[in-house]
């Protein structure tokens, strides 16, 4: 395997391979509770805080973790840390701590969490651990935000809670109800499918402009 | 009896644990591209799920009282040690049974249904026999939302999609519109 440097440790995560987007991984949160910009962040910022609080601490225990009880070992690091966001969110937030509900204490199977640790922070030094983890939270925070505020404007016409279309706008019920999750993910998809696509032929373009010969002659 | 019907019924079709609360999402996009592992999985997950609600009904009945700050860890530590345990006994009597079942019984530990499950139990104050209840209709639904969508995408295996959607795009819609098709059993509870 090819080693990174650290700014590809960052960067990566954020886009090229953002969690949500384009590895689907942490589906659950990002389609049960981004109906509202509120509840986005705050999912957003309890799922980073668990990321990179568990990145550090596997990272330093790495040597001390026997790896036939590793995953068990991370998921009770990882519990430990969702237990505290959990409570601190209950203090402070208490209204969004009641609407995310059960969702907060399921961050621990959030599948992005625990492949950051087994794939990355069990294997790299303290300082790497950590960009990773702020890169991947990031581009969690990004996925987060940019599916809450397409619900949030379609669903209920506000944004944050400030109405923006003023009274004869007739919400998109559906999506703030479940169906709006997966199709509001699923146009996202798309859109990156289509985009992808026409990028691929415009290079195609540019490297045959006069297309490309079927069966032997191309070789 | 009529109760827990209720409880059955409403965590299979109203409240479906895949498509209305987006729990289990990961087998539900990985195993759903045949409708034979889907439905294994699915029983799988039934399984499970049963089991799962006895132990949170032991746990919370007489461990959790003394410390309730410890559920989320003792939960989690609790389903993967039994998953891990129900894995050596299958691999122990029925090897045939184990190697059908394969990647997916280890993968059930981190799978959120189960996880879910057990903190939606507990919230809602079940007893034995209602948690018992749950978890069979919160499997069924689990498993008729994974066979569903395993039948739809094996017949449009077949279509032809346009390019830009052959990717999770199309799987994310048609789960979009399973979720819409299923809100209409909302009905069956206001009358």
């Amino acid at each position: 395997m090819r080693e990174t440097t650290p700014r590809e440790d960052l960067i990566r995560g954020i886009w090229k391979e953002n969690p949500v987007l384009v590895q689907l991984l942490g589906l659950c949160p990002a389609l049960a509770v981004t109906n509202t910009v509120p509840n986005a962040i705050a999912m957003g910022l309890a799922t980073f805080f668990v990321l990179t609080g568990s990145s550090l601490l596997v990272s330093l225990l790495k040597n001390w973790i026997p790896s036939e009880v590793r995953i068990s070992a991370y998921i009770l690091i990882i519990a430990t840390f969702v237990t505290i966001a959990d409570l601190v969110l209950a203090a402070v937030v208490p209204l969004i701590h009641k609407e995310l509900g059960a969702f907060i204490a399921l961050i621990v199977v959030n599948c992005m969490i625990l492949g950051r640790q087994e794939a990355f922070a069990s294997k790299r030094p303290v300082g790497r651990a950590l960009l990773d983890a702020v890169g991947t939270g990031t581009g969690f925070m990004i996925a987060m935000l940019m599916m809450g505020t397409f619900r949030e404007v379609l669903g209920s016409g506000s944004i944050m809670g400030y109405s923006l279309f003023g009274e004869h706008f007739e919400p998109w019920i559906v999506m703030i109800l479940p169906p709006g999750g997966f199709l509001t993910l699923g146009f996202i998809l798309l859109a990156f499918g289509w985009w992808k696509e026409r990028h691929s032929e415009a290079i195609r373009v540019r490297q045959w402009p006069h297309g490309v010969a079927s069966g032997e002659e191309v070789a | 009896m009529g109760d827990l019907f209720w409880i059955l019924l409403s965590a299979m079709l109203v409240n479906n644990f895949t498509l209305h609360l987006f729990l289990g999402l990961c087998p539900f996009m990985g195993v759903s591209a045949k409708v034979e592992t889907a439905l294994r999985m699915g029983l799988a997950n039934i399984f499970v799920l049963v089991m799962t609600s006895v132990c949170v009904w032991l746990l919370n009945t007489y461990i959790l009282v003394y410390a309730p700050y410890l559920r989320l860890i003792s939960f989690i530590v609790v389903i993967a040690s039994f998953v891990q345990i129900t894995e050596m006994a299958i691999k122990k009597f029925s090897p045939t049974l184990f190697r059908q079942l394969g990647i997916f019984l280890p993968l059930i530990t981190t799978n959120c249904a189960i996880l879910g499950f057990a903190i939606f139990n507990t919230n809602r104050g079940y007893g034995f026999l209602e948690g018992l209840f749950f978890a069979i209709g919160a499997g069924l639904g689990l498993t008729l939302a994974l066979v569903l969508m395993a039948s739809i995408r094996e017949t449009s295996e077949t279509a032809s999609v346009p390019a830009m959607a052959r990717n999770m795009g199309l799987v994310l819609i048609i789960a979009g519109s399973l979720s819409l098709a299923f809100m209409g059993f909302a009905g069956l509870f206001t009358s």
